[in-house]
């Protein structure tokens, strides 16, 4: 709903031709609202159908599990019966608990280290496109290239880099098992991942920065800021809002990874088993009550995270505050104008 | 007017509520119907039109002609091919998912032999009358793993055994007359062959055991070859025993003793493929599909003319091969369960079979065809297959397969990892598969 009313006042500002009629600060005429939540209905609707539904659909179904048994004649005899929290609880005991704490740590684990390794990959990145020199335009058409490779095909293709006879083994001269059990695994995970997506950042960042007007850099120059300074004083909180957004994005994209461990490890491998496969796993095995369970977790803990980083961080995801730096580049010319009268 | 549109707005929040609600009732009260039909398989088989076939795809084209040719003779009962994407697992996952919804989409389903006890059990397909599969000109092992409790669920369609490729030029370099059958004779042949100077850096043998359903198979063939079974009849547990334990340490020693090359537990058949065709083992346990590519003369193979091929191994005899391969099932939820009951008869009939061999290799089902000069002058690997064939048993026969295949994996990776010791490994499986059965 914030994304829609935001505009409102924008539209509203007194003195701007074309609304006559309208008394500023009344907020809204006769109808509006009904008309505002008509036009939204197909929306509403919508989102009840593809989110709302299978949200409560999950919760639901997390609350029950299928008892089955096998009768005198071997066949099964089925019963969901409800078991309330029981499938949540067995998130922290036994078997199930442990694969779960595991999962969860590895989901944790990939999420913290691939998005830190990508945000600085990213950034350097960036700062190379940024930079005028012959050939720019090819670069950054070609380090798209990890990104629109679907994940699946990139899993295939890191499979066979990361094989006992690959072309990684040969160039370390080592002999690695990367695809078994253990740290190797967790590692070519890590560098597949960030391969692939250290680009999205990078070219989101980029966005940012060539938004940055050139008479900051040039004025910073005037006052004898080096290339640090100028990264870290004019460059880096600028493009802030644009990188606290990839960020984000890339952290709940990371959460859910599923695609490039399952393809380039294996299912059913416990050093990279995340949370999104121990979820599929359960219901590939028809466990529906706790695959749900562990997919509620996944969609909390992503939620979790969201709200912290929108509410703590600041994130822009909207848009709503776009104006802001606007504002302030107009307030720093100004000053800047008034520092050259003054040095006049 | 405020007062109006927020009424405006509670209206469309509770419909689209309601709208949810009323889906989400719909769709549980299609889970909670009552007991299905009996499995009365006499009388069941009723209705005749139109059905569908479903099936993994089949690149050589064999089964369309089949199809194609029933659709020409019965234009009132046609067969529609539908395909299943490739992956096994998806093809499990849509299959399930109809028969949950009871859906009359899918008529005859093409199953993998591991999912037999699960789909019957289930109720998911029907029992097949005595008559539908001429079960005496089929192998028996077969036969055996379209049964569920002495109950025939499945035509066998097509089948798949184990292979032993050895390199028979350095066999006859290092003097030794016969292939080995046992791995006690591998383990003497290697010795040999090995000390070889043109064998330096070679592995002596490899099978599949990345952590995947290859190492069930290799698991369960060792278990069995040396006398041992993961499950009994009625799919009890039985790995706890010194024929399971014999069986899990030719494993074990095979990684300890460096007779495996030690990145074999990242091989699936693709690897070890790769591995024996560039010469790095000299024995190698694979699937019959391999054989062409082996064979290639056109420079990709080094081992072309090279290597010959057996029965695997076994601890005092030949070894046991598990069974692949896929059987026809009719799904109870189909309206023309005569026509799908005809069909199956038809499609696995040994008529079929056979002409299906001019463009697939799969192995057929009949024990007949493996010995028909015409085909073994195109297929040479057949008459061995036939011989693994025969001495084939299926992969542990339970309704939990997914669980049970899982838990197999896991411990029987963490033994020839080292993570794990023998007895530890095999006490853990046996314990995990007991709870897996008892659910």
């Amino acid at each position: 709903m914030t994304v829609t009313t935001a505009p409102a006042p924008r539209n509203q500002t007194p003195g701007k031709p074309g609304t006559p009629g309208k008394k500023p600060g009344k907020s809204r005429t006769p109808g509006e609202g009904r008309m505002a939540a008509m036009l939204l209905s197909p929306t509403l609707l919508v989102l009840a159908l593809v989110i709302v539904y299978p949200l409560i659909s999950a919760i639901h179904q997390s609350l029950f599990r299928a008892e089955s048994g096998l009768d005198a004649d071997g066949f099964v005899t089925e019963g969901e019966a409800f078991v309330g929290l029981a499938n949540y609880a067995d998130l922290f005991v036994g078997e199930s608990g442990r694969r779960f704490l595991n999962a969860f740590g590895n989901t944790t684990f990939f999420t913290v280290s691939t998005v830190l390794l990508e945000t600085v990959l990213g950034l350097c990145l960036a700062l190379a496109m940024n930079r005028a020199f012959r050939g720019r335009s090819f670069l950054r058409a070609s380090i798209l290239v990890p990104w629109a490779v679907p994940t699946a095909v990139s899993g295939l293709l890191w499979r066979w880099i990361f094989q006992s006879d690959g072309i990684a083994n040969t160039m370390l001269g080592s002999e690695i098992l990367w695809t078994a059990e253990g740290t190797a695994s967790k590692l070519a995970v890590i560098i597949a991942e960030v391969w692939k997506t250290a680009p999205f950042i990078g070219l989101l960042v980029l966005a940012g920065m060539q938004i940055i007007p050139e008479e900051v850099y040039e004025a910073a120059k005037i006052d004898g800021a080096g290339w640090w300074r100028q990264l870290g004083s004019i460059t880096l909180p600028l493009v802030k809002p644009t990188l606290l957004v990839a960020v984000l994005f890339r952290m709940l994209d990371a959460l859910r990874m599923f695609d490039l461990p399952f393809v380039l490890i294996g299912p059913g491998k416990e050093s990279v088993e995340t949370l999104s496969m121990l979820a599929w796993d359960e219901s590939n095995q028809l466990r529906y009550g706790s695959a749900s369970a562990f997919a509620v977790v996944l969609f909390l803990y992503v939620a979790v995270v969201a709200i912290v980083f929108v509410k703590v961080l600041g994130t822009d995801v909207t848009g709503a505050n776009r104006l802001r730096p606007v504002k302030n580049r107009q307030k720093r010319k100004a000053t800047r104008s008034q520092k050259a009268e003054a040095t006049r | 007017m405020r007062q109006r549109s927020r009424t405006w707005q509670t209206l469309l929040t509770t419909t689209a509520l309601v709208t949810a609600a009323a889906v989400s009732l719909t769709a549980c009260g299609g889970t909670a119907q009552e007991p299905k039909a009996s499995a009365n398989a006499a009388a069941a088989f009723e209705g005749k039109g139109p059905i569908n076939y479903v099936s993994n795809r089949d690149a050589s084209g064999a089964a369309n002609k089949s199809i194609e040719e029933w659709n020409a003779a019965h234009p009132d009962e046609k067969v529609t091919f539908i395909e299943l994407p490739d992956s096994a697992d998806q093809q499990r996952q849509q299959l399930i998912q109809n028969a949950q919804i009871k859906s009359d989409t899918f008529s005859v389903l093409n199953l993998d032999v591991v999912w037999t006890s699960e789909f019957a059990a289930n109720k998911w397909i029907m029992p097949l009358p005595e008559d539908a599969v001429p079960a005496d000109q089929m192998i028996p092992a077969t036969v055996n793993a379209a049964t569920y409790r002495d109950t025939l669920f499945g035509a066998p369609y097509y089948t798949d055994g184990a292979l032993f490729y050895f390199r028979s030029d350095l066999l006859r370099a290092a003097g030794i007359a016969a292939p080995p059958k046992t791995w006690d004779e591998m383990k003497a042949a290697c010795a040999k062959i090995l000390a070889l100077p043109e064998t330096a850096g070679m592995s002596c043998y490899t099978g599949q055991f990345d952590k995947n359903e290859a190492l069930t198979v290799n698991f369960s063939e060792a278990v069995a070859s040396a006398g041992g079974s993961v499950v009994d009849a009625e799919g009890k547990p039985t790995v706890n025993t010194a024929e399971a334990k014999k069986g899990l340490n030719l494993l074990v020693d095979g990684f300890k003793d460096g007779m495996f090359p030690s990145d074999a537990i990242t091989y699936l058949e693709e690897q070890g493929r790769r591995a024996f065709q560039d010469g790095k083992v000299v024995f190698l346990r694979n699937w019959p599909f391999l054989y062409a590519s082996l064979s290639a003369t056109d420079g990709s193979s080094k081992v072309a003319g090279k290597f010959g091929i057996t029965s695997i191994p076994g601890t005092d005899g030949p070894g046991v091969s598990t069974l692949g391969g896929r059987n026809l099932a009719v799904s109870p939820f189909t309206a023309n369960k005569a026509t799908a009951l005809e069909f199956i008869k038809f499609f696995t009939s040994e008529e079929q079979a056979q002409k299906r061999l001019s463009l697939s290799s799969r192995a057929p089902a009949y024990a007949s065809l493996y010995e028909d000069p015409a085909v073994v002058a195109k297929r040479p690997f057949f008459p061995t297959l036939l011989e693994s064939l025969n001495n084939a048993q299926p992969r542990p026969k339970v309704v939990q397969y997914g669980a049970t295949t899982k838990a197999i994996q896991e411990e029987a990776y963490a033994a020839i990892t080292g993570e794990k010791d023998t007895d530890t490994a095999l006490a853990a499986m046996q314990a995990k598969l007991e709870e897996i059965s008892a659910k």
